[in-house]
């Protein structure tokens, strides 16, 4: 070992312990193999519990109800009882105390959705009741003649 | 030492250290767990029931802080059109974050089809998101250790430790991932994971009124979402690259990619 | 915008999230790195082969293996969405990822070449150390320079003959264990590639070998191209001065010019040999077996890229500098010209497979065509565009000037 041609080992050895060094101070404590072994399970546990961590944003129809329940009860015996009241007015966050009112979307853009006709053999969407946007009252608000609320073709 | 001895000696050598050894085996309770954990999240499309009204989209970009106008989305839903000539077109404009208000179909580069009501044999929806494979090759290949397979089945992205290489979303076969405009890291859908360990469904679970998206829970034999995929003819994506999708399909054809 | 969408247009049915991810950095980095592998495997040729003729060239590929180093990086800082993470590969590598072998590979790669050119210059060190210290007066950059030099000598002042035949013996068996390992630092970067059966392109296990085949080949034409520069620069300060005892005249450098230049060339149309052949073999193959993919394939191989494949880099970067160099009588004149060439073409072969393999969709119904960001308005535009690639070409020249001031390519007197 007294032979100069070591030298050049060491200097690499010592880089070698720096990044060793290193890692004691930049890997995080929980860093390491967890239940789904090492091709699947290498990470930082304390990452699962920030996924779980944030508050939803909506929070279904059974919150509305609670206080909106004269919009529920007539939507729920129509064919629209199966749309979530915040897929038209926007998640619930807050409501009441922030945001103090939801948006209410009145364009032809979110009716036309479901009620923009598609021929499509095996799809459900025909038998989804359906215009043609191009000639059905173009430029006007679905909603000034449906109440989608209480949809009813009969009653009109 | 004679050549007797020494074989002796390494024989009991070998036998002792292999007793020690399998016990680790035996013992450890982690990977038992993991081998047959008592939660598996699974989801359930049923493509006859997507009307591809789009409301899954918007509710998981609202819901997951997804920038609303970017054109990268964890979720989105397909449209395949078969044609009496044996034709079939297939888009998915804007991920279908607007649903389908119209029947030409997006070409790319400003050009649309239009078909015609009488040439339509089949046409309907594929929603698509993360499948959550139990082989993720996404995992595989990330060179950090930000992106893993939680215990419960979920491939989750650590925010904190990704690098942005992008080798991840290379490796995915069902271009489910991509880079988040705003974190600047990799990112996916992740089955909501803070609405379903809160006891909720994922928003886009919620959102669709026609219940053409289901969550549910494999290890739970009487899970109805599980009844489904045991009982029912049901399918995967892309099954031939082995990476075990976790998503189920009710309806798909041989034109659905 | 999102990532990619700046320079992707998408045609037909092509998914939300599908953009070109690896642009103009990821084509740079693999060719980078081969011309790293391909000059150090020439060195090699001569330290361990002992193919004496190769001396003169053989220095000079270590020096500018060693400058082309640190470029290797730059590619991949420039790249990354989190830049500053980059460490992140060293302190938590996940070995089932290929792209974590990169931080092992290129850690032990750059070291065994640091290693090989201390052993080969430390007389060069020790000599400047004694000569310098002789000096009752010295200014201070003679000063600084005999700092560097004394830490660069790592206190191993023996000059004695049995210290230099040591070293000459370290150096034979570093040159021995970094071929495999220069070969392996280039090899996993076509495993990057090969291994991801998601995309259709790139998934075949001959990548690795394909990519190291035409890195060994740009490599050896770099140092041709290079050799060449340098010795047309010698021969022009020859001519200049008045010759002073012991520096060859222009008469002298063109005859061991020329004759190095033939030489090498033999090898490189060697390898040429066996990357075109791995290539060609992978398109048959596909074309035979047909698989889902192929129609989409055929598609951009024959449709789309078929002037970037077949016409810029079989046609100008292979056949062409082919015959050039096999056509009798070989100039250095043609010799630079057949190398610039070759180098083109294996930088095609780069385009061709990162952005070829990213021209069409998952759906293999659709295709995305890529639009390199030409004039950089923004880091975006500068980091994944042609003024980021430019940069990295530039590079290693630059490194190479400093390097040659402590590692002076061309030296009389040496050991072996």
């Amino acid at each position: 070992m007294k032979s100069h041609v070591w030298r050049p080992l060491w200097v690499f050895l010592a880089i070698v312990a720096v990044i060793l060094l290193a890692r004691v101070f930049l890997v995080p404590e929980d860093f390491g193999v967890h239940e789904t072994g090492y091709m699947y399970g290498w990470y930082r546990e304390g990452n699962v519990q920030e996924w779980k961590d944030p508050q939803p944003k909506y929070l279904g129809a059974v919150y509305c109800a609670e206080c909106h329940e004269e919009k529920t009860t007539g939507r729920d015996a129509s064919p629209h009882g199966a749309i979530q009241c915040e897929n038209c007015h926007g998640p619930a966050l807050g409501h009441p105390d922030d945001p103090p009112a939801l948006a209410i979307d009145r364009s032809r853009e979110l009716c036309l959705r479901c009620h923009a006709w598609l021929p499509y053999p095996t799809s459900g969407r025909m038998a989804i009741p359906g215009i043609d946007p191009q000639s059905h009252n173009p430029g006007e608000e679905c909603s000034s003649c449906h109440d989608p609320h209480h949809p009813n073709l009969e009653e009109m | 030492m004679k050549r007797r001895d020494f074989l002796k000696h390494s024989i009991f050598a070998i036998a002792g250290a292999g007793v020690p050894l399998s016990a680790l085996q035996l013992v450890d309770p982690k990977e038992l767990f993991a081998a047959r954990p008592e939660l598996r999240w699974i989801f359930l499309v049923d493509t006859y029931k997507c009307v591809g009204c789009g409301f899954c989209v918007k509710a998981c970009k609202t819901e997951n802080d997804t920038p609303y106008d970017a054109n990268v989305t964890r979720t989105w839903v397909e449209r395949y059109v078969m044609t009496q000539e044996g034709k079939t077109y297939a888009d998915s404009p804007k991920g279908a974050r607007d649903g389908f208000t119209t029947s030409k179909i997006d070409l790319g580069r400003g050009n649309y089809r239009e078909i015609k009501e009488g040439e339509i044999e089949q046409g309907f929806f594929v929603p698509k998101l993360c499948n959550q494979c139990d082989n993720p090759p996404c995992v595989q290949v990330c060179p950090v250790g930000a992106t893993y397979k939680a215990p419960d089945g979920v491939v989750l992205v650590d925010r904190k430790w990704c690098i942005g290489c992008g080798y991840c979303i290379m490796g995915c076969p069902y271009g489910v991932r991509f880079f988040h405009p705003e974190h600047h890291v990799a990112e996916k859908c992740n089955f909501c994971y803070h609405r379903i360990h809160q006891g909720m469904k994922t928003a886009c679970v919620d959102a669709c009124p026609y219940g053409a998206r289901r969550i549910g829970n494999l290890r739970d034999p009487d899970d109805p979402v599980t009844r489904v995929v045991m009982t029912q003819r049901v399918g995967v994506l892309k099954d031939e690259f082995g990476t075990k999708p976790q998503a189920f399909y009710i309806g798909l054809n041989r034109e659905v990619r | 915008m999102v990532h990619g969408e700046l320079w992707t247009v998408k045609e037909f049915f092509v998914l939300p999230n599908e953009y070109i991810y690896w642009s103009i950095q990821i084509v740079m980095y693999p060719f980078m790195t081969g011309l790293v592998a391909g000059a150090f495997v020439l060195s090699s040729l001569y330290h361990v082969f002992g193919v004496k003729q190769l001396r003169e060239i053989a220095r000079f590929a270590l020096v500018f293996s060693f400058a082309l180093l640190p470029v290797a990086m730059m590619p991949l800082m420039l790249h990354l969405q989190q830049p500053l993470r980059g460490i992140n590969v060293l302190l938590t590598p996940h070995f089932t990822s290929a792209i974590a072998a990169f931080g092992i590979v290129f850690m032990t790669y750059g070291s065994i070449v640091a290693a090989e050119l201390w052993f080969v210059y430390r007389r060069h060190f020790v000599e400047t150390v004694n000569e310098l210290r002789a000096r009752p007066v010295r200014g201070t950059g003679e000063n600084l320079r005999l700092r560097l030099f004394a830490l660069l000598s790592l206190g191993a002042m023996d000059l004695s003959e049995e210290a230099l035949a040591k070293d000459h013996k370290a150096v034979t068996l570093l040159a021995g264990i970094g071929i495999p390992v220069a070969c392996f630092l280039h090899g996993y970067a076509g495993f990057i590639f090969g291994s991801v059966k998601a995309n259709a392109l790139w998934m075949t296990p001959l990548m690795p070998v394909i990519f190291i085949m035409s890195a060994v080949v740009s490599g050896i034409a770099l140092c041709i191209l290079c050799y060449i520069v340098t010795m047309e620069l010698r021969k022009i300060l020859a001519r200049r001065r008045k010759a002073s005892p012991g520096a060859p005249t222009a008469e002298e450098l063109k005859g061991v010019e020329t004759h190095e230049v033939r030489l090498t060339s033999r090898y490189l149309l060697l390898f040429m040999v066996f990357a075109l052949t791995l290539e060609l073999l992978d398109i048959i193959f596909r074309g035979y077996t047909a698989e889902k993919s192929w129609d989409i394939l055929r598609e951009v191989i024959y449709g789309l890229d078929f002037t970037k494949i077949f016409i810029l880099q079989y046609g100008v970067g292979n056949l062409l500098p082919f015959f050039l160099f096999l056509l009798p009588g070989l100039t250095v004149r043609r010799a630079a010209l057949a190398s610039i060439l070759v180098i083109y073409g294996v930088f095609m072969m780069r385009w061709n497979v990162v952005i070829g393999g990213q021209a069409f969709s998952l759906t293999f119904s659709g295709f995305m065509h890529y639009h390199l960001p030409i004039i950089p308005h923004d880091w975006e535009t500068f980091r994944e565009g042609l003024a980021g690639a430019l940069l990295v070409m530039a590079t290693p020249f630059a490194l190479f000037w400093g390097l040659n001031k402590i590692f002076p390519v061309f030296l009389q007197e040496e050991g072996h």
